[in-house]
């Protein structure tokens, strides 16, 4: 049985609500009296994972759990899903537009960032389909 | 050092964050990347930027920062203010450069940790 269940719906190209859920999910974390590390830890992965939800996808969904022992956050979208995974995670590759880049973000260093700060991270994705990250966190 | 005292170094205007003056912090981050931002920057840092948005309030909430300030003498705006005092974030606005501003606080003694 989990201590926490949630999820929380994330639109694409929404740059005002960018970062909301991650918050919500921070604040819940803190609540729940989990170690201030770690919880620093899933809010610079979850939120990486939003805002690349906002400005790569086409709109999903990010999912969390929390056992006794460990934290599982996955995302899921719906589209349009990533050709080249190793190169997609190579710090410096982006494919971000101008506008994102405006925005301050594009450096095309969330995913090494998302790998660094989780216990576990698993990627997977489909063109045409959509991508699915699994980030797991010792607890 | 002290908010209070980064206010001074920087000839700064504390646009929010009166109950935050005394909060002290360890190091300093510049960069208008949000991005590198997430990526680089330690705990008990503040943020010099030269961006002005939601996200720099949002990113500073993530990473526990509670002092941003505002370079280049940009001001932010109503709904920045409301997420910095939402996120119980100092804000000051600066009319240093992002270098010059960094520059003043290193020598003042703010060093990387
Ligand atoms: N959910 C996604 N759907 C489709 N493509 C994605 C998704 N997430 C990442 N990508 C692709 O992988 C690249 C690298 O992502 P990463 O998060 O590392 O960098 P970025 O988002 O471009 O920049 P930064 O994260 O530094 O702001 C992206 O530029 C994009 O091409
Ligand atoms: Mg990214």
């Amino acid at each position: 049985m989990s201590i926490l269940k949630d999820e929380f719906p994330v639109a694409a190209m929404d740059f005002v609500a960018a970062g909301e859920a991650s918050g919500k999910i921070k604040r819940m974390l803190k609540k729940l009296g989990v170690n201030i590390n770690v919880v620093r830890r899933v809010s610079i992965a979850c939120y990486e994972a939003e805002i690349n939800l906002v400005i790569h996808s086409r709109g999903g969904k990010i999912l969390l759990e929390v056992d006794e022992d460990k934290l599982t956050l996955i995302t899921r979208d719906v589209g349009p899903g990533i050709p080249d995974i190793p190169l997609a995670m190579r710090e410096g590759y982006s494919t971000a537009s101008d506008d994102v880049r405006m925005m301050g973000f594009g450096a095309g260093m969330g995913l090494s960032n998302m790998a660094r700060n989780s216990d576990r991270f698993h990627i997977e994705s489909q063109v045409g389909v959509g991508t699915e990250i699994t980030m797991g966190f010792d607890l | 050092m002290k908010i209070r005292e980064i206010l001074r170094v920087l000839d700064a205007r504390l646009v929010w964050g009166e109950p935050l003056l005394e909060e002290e912090v360890a190091t300093a981050c510049a960069s208008d990347m949000m991005s590198d931002v997430l990526a680089f920057s330690k705990e008990h840092t503040i943020l010099l930027t030269g961006l002005i948005n939601p996200q720099v309030l949002r990113t500073a909430d993530m990473l526990d920062i509670r002092c941003v300030v505002f370079v280049r003498g940009k001001q932010p705006n109503q709904e920045i203010v409301d997420l910095a005092r939402e996120y119980d974030v100092a804000i000051l606005s600066s009319g240093w450069t992002l270098y010059e501003a960094s520059g003043k606080l290193y020598e003042s003694g703010l060093k990387v940790e």
